[in-house]
């Protein structure tokens, strides 16, 4: 495996955040975690801070204490996230910041002002309503909470110009994301998934500059490859959006017969489907893209076009010849989305797969053998 | 409720007056009420199906359909009832006019609402209600709302063929504060010791009255008299000598499928409730809030963003807990984890941390569920329910001692 991607996997399995810590040495800047499974990290850039995308602690670490706080029946990386804090790994943040995602992380963004006064820890409600003229408002109000909130921090005064050219900054690394995954899409026999996957994941623990960098030169060295396609399923992979599965999941859904051609995992780094304007008021700008440009998630709801209707689009698009939910044990918002996803694909004649993980699976024969009777079931029907 | 349940018949048969499916934590009732539209509510008829024993059946149904069994027993008992032409009295419940998902912190209600939009064929309008993060929200989250309920209007003015009558919002807004205040009051009995009634385990056959008539006269006067038969009570009891054994606050619903049997846990140590959370679920008004007939449509706002528990933080709601352990003089507090509902249970363990070592009030942490009946061990249940009371007991008698000391 070429270097650049066993960088990338030691970045995304680091829970002592190197990156941040190293980052923070070098600009005295501060640092704000964000929870998934999107955060307008452009502000957070804008005050001079580093966004950091939190995505719990995998397989890397023993819940000794996360446990009793919050039971039974609760998601893993819920309970990975206090974890680290709990155990001083989340020291580096200065901040953490939450979304209205579900009601766990929502709690969870309370358990941890309860028990880590000395940070600034808040809570953004993203809107439900984007169909009402007023959310637009309403958002933009909550983008310039945030920001003044991080001034009080220690961050630079807010400055349109700033926002704006972290809106561009931002903006070209989406756009060199997508450009990636189109061409997975073509070519998946050139760019295995976990590869694709630790690349972009990446990102959440560096500065965009950096990471935008990496994909430039991902994409270089992913044109110059050259191998045979072999007798695969093309798959997309669909319902870890919040919580990761560990990376040898991926590697194994393709190992078992599968060629992944799209997926939601770490979706917060290709949260848009096109530019946001830079033209006028930033915050407005943000507001209005989250609300008419976001890709379809589980975790957002706008009820002028059903999620179901999105899932199917992107099967379409990609030519996929089936779907695989991969969902996170208890993770409630994927368990409600795979009733009325499983209901459209029956309908629209698209097979699919489910299959539950959690951070720390360990045993992966089971799944193998799940992916390559339902890889096979369509190879050779 | 037999009214209620007797005039959604009605609705299902004739078409008249038509109904919207509401959240009930939140619920925007005065609304819907001066447009004569009848509130219903999938959680009431969940919870009626799980009380009544019903609920199972329905949720296997809707987990063959393809929920989780980790899904809110809730959805599965509503959807998995529709599926079988189930309800919780026989008679029929009409298709919503409107599914109105009047968003109040609960992110299930979201998915639920949209579930029953697709299932049902019915239109869906989200009223988005942002959380309350700071202790008052925000002018921009009132104006939000305010807009939202006028959106709900230009609907309700379509579905109904009706203008809306600026004196009838006002009347039903003016019911809304009456029955407030007399619950309040109801509520407030509680610090009295012994206190006429539980306020959890009774309490909770006030609230569905609560929900589906604090619009209406007939609300006011319910709890009118409801008021004034639990004063006479409180008198009543208090001449005759009626004593208390403990006095406790919880935190969460109750396991509806086994809800006699958990109550008897408690019962069998002669221990009263005297505050509870889930008794705030409609409204939060022991602590002054009320709706303002002058003011409908930001009274309705802040009743949705701040006077409700669901929409609340879990700072607040233990600043809630705290302030009824200390103004209701409780022994302890029991917390009882559903597994149904993250919004309350979500780190509820923490919540014991900060009661039992923080502040050193002896707290019970149980687990079950408020609609599946298989997630429910007597025995386990009563065992940790007599270890806590006993050391509640000893812890009661040293702190008597220390004081007498």
């Amino acid at each position: 495996m070429n270097d650049l991607y066993v960088t990338c996997e030691d970045i995304i399995s680091d829970i002592d955040f190197k990156t941040v810590r190293d980052w923070k040495d070098r600009t005295g800047g501060k640092a704000v975690g964000y929870f998934p499974v999107y955060a307008p990290a452009e502000i957070i850039h804008a005050a001079g801070m580093l966004p950091v995308g939190l995505a719990g602690a995998g397989d890397r670490l023993d819940i000794q204490h996360a446990d009793a706080r919050f039971g039974s029946f609760i998601c893993s990386i819920v309970k990975t996230t206090l974890e680290l804090g709990m155990t001083d790994h989340l020291a580096a943040f200065d901040a953490l910041l939450f979304t209205s995602i579900c009601d766990s992380a929502r709690n969870l963004c309370y358990v941890m002002q309860r028990n880590f006064p000395e940070k600034y820890v808040d809570f953004l409600h993203l809107p439900h309503n984007p169909s009402s003229p007023a959310a637009a408002e309403f958002l933009a109000s909550e983008y310039r909470r945030l920001s003044a909130r991080l001034e009080e921090l220690g961050g630079e005064p807010y400055d349109e110009v700033a926002v704006l050219h972290a809106i561009e900054s931002f903006n070209e690394n989406r756009a060199l994301t997508r450009s990636l995954c189109d061409w997975r899409a073509e070519r998946p026999h050139l760019m295995k998934a976990s590869e694709l996957y630790a690349l972009v994941r990446a990102g959440n623990y560096l500065p965009v500059e950096q990471h935008t960098e990496m994909l430039v030169a991902a994409g270089a060295e992913f044109e110059g490859r050259a191998a045979k396609a072999r007798d695969s399923i093309r798959v997309v992979v669909e319902g870890a959006f919040c919580e990761q599965p560990p990376i040898d999941v991926v590697r194994i859904i393709e190992q078992a017969g599968c060629y992944v051609v799209d997926d939601d995992l770490t979706i917060g780094r290709r949260w848009f489907t096109e530019d946001i304007s830079t033209d006028g008021d930033p915050m407005m700008a943000l507001a209005q893209a989250y609300l008419d440009k976001s890709v379809y998630s589980s975790v957002r709801h706008d009820f002028r076009k059903p999620r179901s209707q999105g899932l199917v689009e992107k099967v379409r698009n990609r030519k996929a010849d089936a779907v695989i939910m991969l969902v996170a044990k208890f993770c409630e918002p994927a368990y409600f989305d795979y009733v009325l996803f499983k209901q459209e694909l029956e309908k629209e004649g698209i097979p699919h797969l489910l299959i539950e993980f959690e951070e720390k699976l360990f045993t992966f024969e089971n799944l193998r053998m799940e992916v390559e009777t339902f890889a096979e079931s369509l190879l050779f029907a | 409720m037999v009214d209620w349940y007797q005039k959604l018949a009605e609705s299902a048969e004739t078409g008249t007056p038509p109904a919207a499916s509401m959240m009930v934590s939140g619920a925007c009732v005065e609304l819907t009420q001066a447009f004569d539209v009848l509130p219903l509510y999938p959680e009431v008829n969940a919870l009626q199906l799980a009380i009544r024993r019903q609920s199972l059946e329905p949720i296997l149904a809707a987990e063959e359909f393809g929920y989780a069994s980790d899904n809110c027993a809730y959805v599965k008992a509503d959807i998995g009832a529709y599926f079988k032409g189930i309800t919780p009295t026989g008679s029929p419940l009409p298709k919503p006019a409107l599914v109105l998902c009047n968003f109040v912190g609960c992110n299930t209600y979201v998915k639920w609402f949209e579930h029953v939009s697709v299932i049902m064929e019915a239109p869906l309008y989200v009223l988005d209600v942002p959380f309350l993060r700071a202790g008052e929200p925000s002018a921009d989250a009132i104006a939000y709302v305010v807009r939202q309920l006028k959106e709900l209007v230009v609907k309700l003015e379509e579905i109904t063929g009706k203008q809306l009558d600026m004196d009838k919002l006002r009347e039903a807004v003016w019911c809304s504060s009456q029955v407030e205040e007399y619950w309040s009051k109801i509520k407030h009995l509680a610090r009295r010791s012994p206190s006429p009634f539980d306020a959890y385990f009774d309490a909770i056959t006030l609230m569905g009255p609560l929900y589906v008539h604090r619009a209406t006269r007939e609300g006011v006067a319910f709890f009118k008299q409801a008021l004034e038969e639990l004063e006479l009570k409180a008198e009543l009891d208090r001449e005759a000598g009626v004593r208390e054994r403990f006095r406790l606050v919880f935190e969460g619903p109750p396991p509806y499928p086994h809800f006699r049997a958990f109550r008897d846990m408690f019962a069998k140590w002669n221990a009263c409730a005297v505050a509870s959370t889930y008794s705030t679920v409609g409204g939060l008004w022991e602590f002054g809030a009320r709706h303002d007939p002058d003011n409908p449509f930001e009274s309705i706002a802040l009743h949705m963003i701040e006077h409700n528990v669901t929409n609340r933080n879990m700072q607040q709601r233990n600043e809630q807990i705290k302030r009824y352990v200390e103004e209701w003089d409780a022994d302890g507090v029991i917390i009882h984890f559903v597994k149904s509902c993250r919004l309350f249970s979500a780190g509820q363990g923490d919540m014991r941390e900060y009661f039992s070592r923080t502040l050193g009030v002896p707290t019970l942490y149980v687990e079950s569920d408020l609609a599946d009946p298989r997630y429910f061990s007597t025995a386990q249940l009563q065992t940790r329910v007599d270890a806590y009371f006993e050391a509640l007991e000893m812890h009661k008698s040293a702190r008597t001692s220390a004081h007498v000391g």
